[in-house]
């Protein structure tokens, strides 16, 4: 059994309390990402042969696609990977501040992701492209649509694990406290995204003006307006108190978030790479 | 606090209590309804895994009663055409997913923790969780008998465009197969669950000494099956997602009228369904890798090879998924391709096969009971393997593909495989179970009828096959030369439902009134029957160290040494706090019934409510990781620490 809670020192790469060393949950996660290859395999295969039998009436996908648009959400999401990782070495030292930091910078950049996904849906939709109305259509946004799932899960996730930070030491009742942080930070994502897509529609339709911005905002006010109120809520929650039962016992819920967060940027690399580029080889 | 000392990284926050939330007090019931529910023993999840398996095995043999009255005489009128599809449709898929599938899992939960010498599997309340998932599948599955669309009746494998709108349109009223796309993706997530933990436990939570070459074969098995489920499930789900988009939200996967491919259907379908057959006969193979060596008094025959080509099986049944589609035209060099991986991969089973055999050779055989099952399933499972050897020649596939030839194969596998090891399984462990022996008499009388019952029934089937009897045929002629087969396969099937029948009258007698057996009734080999009968919550008293393969025979011949092992490590578990044991919990079933609201408002299309059952299970998961694991402490003498979830 473990005995750092005597010698107060964890070892991060070897767990004595298991027959190989790897930490159970480690080992589980590994196991179900083992499982998740084959999902998106499936998925994946079924969009390569399709795009081998197009249908008639079927877009081109090169005049659809916006390859900066989807550069610019690969990068970001290339860029949550590092923040996760150094979330989990963060965690490992201790270091409550940053550990935050880096959780509230990968889920940001997880939302600018998921963003990127939403305004190019929505263009889609405008070019007519639904999930009926041609075989790419169906593919392509049942397979897109699959991995926007694993991503808003995995930001569900992260905000869940920054949430637990604040899980006070003392064990005072903390879960309905938990629970509305958890709301506000739903009320201030769904808001932001709403917000920040609809200023991207308009900057595509009118141009990068003032007079641009001008016009969403008074279109979109309420939607900027909860967005404001709800992180100036999240502030407020998220200042700091009285000691927290958060440290680098916890290392291994993080490394095993952080595990599933490099699984779904890979599963985007491979995605970008065969719906995407391979259309303009 | 002790208990700190003993709790697993990541649990210590659910020290030093002082003031919890009636939310997340432990339940603590040992006896009840309530210590059934919220139970996170392994032992107890297997028990209600087989309880439920079993039901739904006489489910499946009823459906099947019916299938073979209506084929009894010519142009019967028993059935409708209607009710026959329902009929076939839920035989398989009930004998499939809810029968054989849990009982192997109820298998692997009860008796594979105790041959790696561990307290639990590595994740208790998610095994609760698997079980209660599975609980949820089978019910949206049964759902349909008791409502107006009925039950579905696609087929078990559902091939488009069976299963598209046209036939069965849920807005129009009939959401069997809705039914049947929910209900086999919540199974699946069941089993991915169940299997992820399986394979955690084996991998991580060793006793000390317990090697990867000394797991008994059961336990390799296990962790085999437990590979093939999470790789090959995750193919028939993104199928039925695909079917599901196009069902509810009219995407075009297999809708051929929209540049749709039904083939992908099949491909999609059968690189689950051919790994499927071995997470099938997998377990089958470990159970009786046990009985063999327990009943001939020797090793077992060639343990490395009979590890190894149960990989080797596990690797190469992801190759031969297309064999079951020879038919359909994939052009002759993959055609070929398929022909030979399907014969290659008999040559791990026939190695298999020649080891029993080099296991009994030379062996004091002791004719019991489970051995007679045993011995059963080598002869009959190598009957069902000849008539696999003769489809994976494609030319002979392209007569015998969709006959009674077929359904003649895959029972042979199946029951003579399967279902004979799985009930040799039930007597070899019955005593370790409950304590109590069935009567040899009973036990042997009950084998002779199934055994009997099941080749009348079978064996005919081969000749309908080659005379040209179509499978799924609801009504034949008189003139077609069948008569004759079809009513000696129905009297066979009546013959096998009195042997089943004997079979489970004479375990529930043994259960109440049985002779009492006491521990180790067999002169077992492996760890489990190292055990008091039936074993304690904590199983072991002392974590047992392992010395040999065959770990207890090693432990009944070396028993001064091991005392003395054990006194010195009971003495360390001491100094550690004792026998932690993990606290139940009420979340798993609640986030499991929350899966369950929210599919059946699915698939009517209430989509509230099915928002409100997924809030319900996210609610649910999120309580469950706020409790944590708990954990409290017991003594071998049988007393915990009376501070259930404090700790």
């Amino acid at each position: 059994m473990s005995t750092h809670a005597a010698t107060g020192a964890i070892d991060h790469h070897h767990d004595h309390t298991t027959a190989t060393g790897i930490p159970n949950k480690k080992l589980f996660m590994w196991a179900f990402l083992a499982s998740d290859c084959m999902f998106f395999g499936a998925l994946i295969s079924t969009h390569l042969i399709y795009r081998l039998h197009p249908t008639p009436g079927s877009p081109d996908p090169k005049k659809l696609f916006s390859l900066d648009l989807t550069l610019f959400a690969t990068f970001v999401l290339l860029i949550s990977s590092l923040l996760v990782a150094l979330a989990v070495n963060a965690t490992q030292k201790s270091s409550l501040k940053s550990v935050r930091r880096l959780l509230l910078g990968t889920i940001f950049f997880g939302l600018i992701f998921l963003s990127c996904q939403v305004f190019e849906y929505g263009n889609f939709l405008q070019e007519g492209l639904t999930l009926s109305s041609s075989m790419f259509g169906t593919t392509f946004y049942t397979l897109t649509g699959t991995h926007g799932c694993h991503v808003a899960i995995g930001v569900l996730w992260l905000t869940l694990m920054y949430i637990r930070t604040f899980k006070p030491a003392d064990e005072s009742p903390w879960i309905l406290r938990s629970l509305g942080h958890l709301l506000v930070f739903a009320v201030v994502v769904v808001a932001g995204v709403i917000s920040v897509v609809s200023a991207a529609h308009g900057v595509e339709e009118h141009g990068f003006a003032l007079a641009t911005f001008a016009e969403v905002a008074r279109h979109h006010l309420a939607a900027i307006l909860v967005t404001a109120g709800g992180l100036a809520v999240l502030a407020w929650l998220g200042r700091t108190r009285a000691a927290v039962d958060f440290d680098e016992r916890n290392a291994i819920d993080v490394e095993s978030l952080g595990l599933y967060w490099h699984f779904i940027d890979i599963v985007w690399i491979v995605i970008f790479t065969v719906v995407y580029l391979l259309e303009f080889l | 606090m002790e208990a700190l000392v003993q709790a697993a990284p990541g649990s210590h926050e659910t020290h030093a209590a002082p003031k919890r939330s009636w939310l997340f007090t432990r339940p603590t019931a040992k006896t009840g309804i309530v210590s059934w529910l919220t139970t996170v023993d392994h032992k107890r999840i297997g028990l209600l895994y087989a309880i439920s398996a079993l039901f739904f095995f006489l489910v499946g043999g009823f459906e099947a009663l019916l299938i073979r009255v209506q084929l009894a005489v010519p142009n019967n009128t028993f059935i409708t055409h209607q009710t026959y599809n329902e009929m076939f449709t839920m035989h398989a898929t009930t004998m499939i997913f809810l029968a054989v599938m849990p009982l192997s899992a109820a298998f692997f939960n009860y008796i594979m923790p105790l041959q790696i010498g561990a307290r639990d599997v590595a994740f208790p309340r998610l095994n609760g969780f698997a079980f209660w998932v599975f609980i949820a599948g089978a019910i949206i599955l049964n759902i349909g008998w008791f409502v107006k669309s009925g039950a579905p009746d696609a087929g078990w494998f559902g091939y488009a465009p069976l299963t598209s709108k046209a036939y069965s349109n849920q807005f129009g009223g009939d959401m069997s197969t809705d039914l049947w796309v929910m209900g086999l993706q919540i199974l699946g997530v069941s089993s991915v669950v169940g299997s992820l933990n399986f394979i955690v436990t084996i991998i991580n939570l060793r006793a000390p000494g317990m090697t990867m070459m000394r797991l008994p074969v059961f336990t390799w098995m296990t962790l085999v099956t437990a590979f093939l489920i999470i790789l090959s499930f995750p193919a028939i789900t993104i199928a039925l997602v695909e079917l599901m988009m196009d069902r509810s939200f009219d995407s075009n996967f297999f809708e051929a009228a929209n540049g749709g491919l039904p083939i992908l259907w099949q491909h999609l379908f059968w690189i689950f369904g051919h790994p499927e057959v071995y997470i099938l006969i997998l377990p089958a193979m470990g159970i009786i890798s046990e009985i063999f060596p327990t009943f001939s008094r020797k090793p077992l025959f060639g343990y490395p090879i009979i590890v190894f080509s149960g990989a080797c099986i596990g690797f190469l049944g992801f190759g031969v998924w297309s064999h079951h589609m020879f038919t359909t035209g994939m052009g002759s060099v993959a055609t070929a391709a398929f022909s030979l991986m399907t014969m290659a991969i008999a040559v791990p089973t026939g190695v298999k096969i020649f080891n029993w055999i080099g296991t009994l050779w030379g062996g004091h055989l002791k004719m019991r009971t489970p051995m007679m099952f045993a011995l059963g399933f080598i002869w009959m499972f190598m009957f069902g393997g000849f008539s696999g050897i003769m489809h994976s020649a494609a030319p002979a596939d392209a007569q015998q593909q969709d006959s009674y030839f077929v359904v003649a194969h895959f029972h042979y596998v199946l029951i003579g495989g399967s279902v004979f090891a799985l009930l040799a399984g039930i007597h070899y462990w019955f005593p370790l179970v409950f304590g109590r022996k069935v009567s040899e008499f009973w036990g042997k009388l009950s084998f002779w009828i199934i055994f009997v019952g099941f080749n009348v029934t079978f064996f005919p089937m081969h000749f309908l096959g080659l005379n040209g009897m179509p499978r799924r045929t609801a009504v034949y002629d008189g003139n077609m030369g069948w008569n004759d087969a079809n009513l000696v396969s129905t009297i066979g099937a009546f013959i096998l439902a009195i042997g089943v029948g004997v079979y489970f009258f004479v375990m529930i007698y043994t259960y109440f009134k049985g002779e009492k057996s006491g521990r180790d009734p067999w002169d077992g080999r492996t760890l489990e029957w190292a055990l008091p009968t039936p074993p304690p919550e904590h199983n072991f008293d002392v974590i047992p160290t392992i010395h040999a393969r065959d770990a207890f025979w090693y432990e009944k011949h070396h028993q001064r040494e091991i005392s003395r092992e054990q006194a010195v490590h009971a003495k360390e578990e001491e100094s550690h706090g004792g026998i932690h044991m993990p606290s139940q919990s009420w979340f798993p079933i609640v986030a499991a019934s929350g899966l369950l609201i929210g599919s059946i408002f699915f698939v009517n299309h209430i989509y509230a409510g099915a928002i409100a059952g997924g809030a319900l299970m996210v609610l649910g998961i999120y309580f469950w990781a706020a409790e944590g694991p708990g954990g409290y402490h017991v003594d071998p003498a049988g007393h915990d620490d009376g501070s259930h979830g404090k700790h």
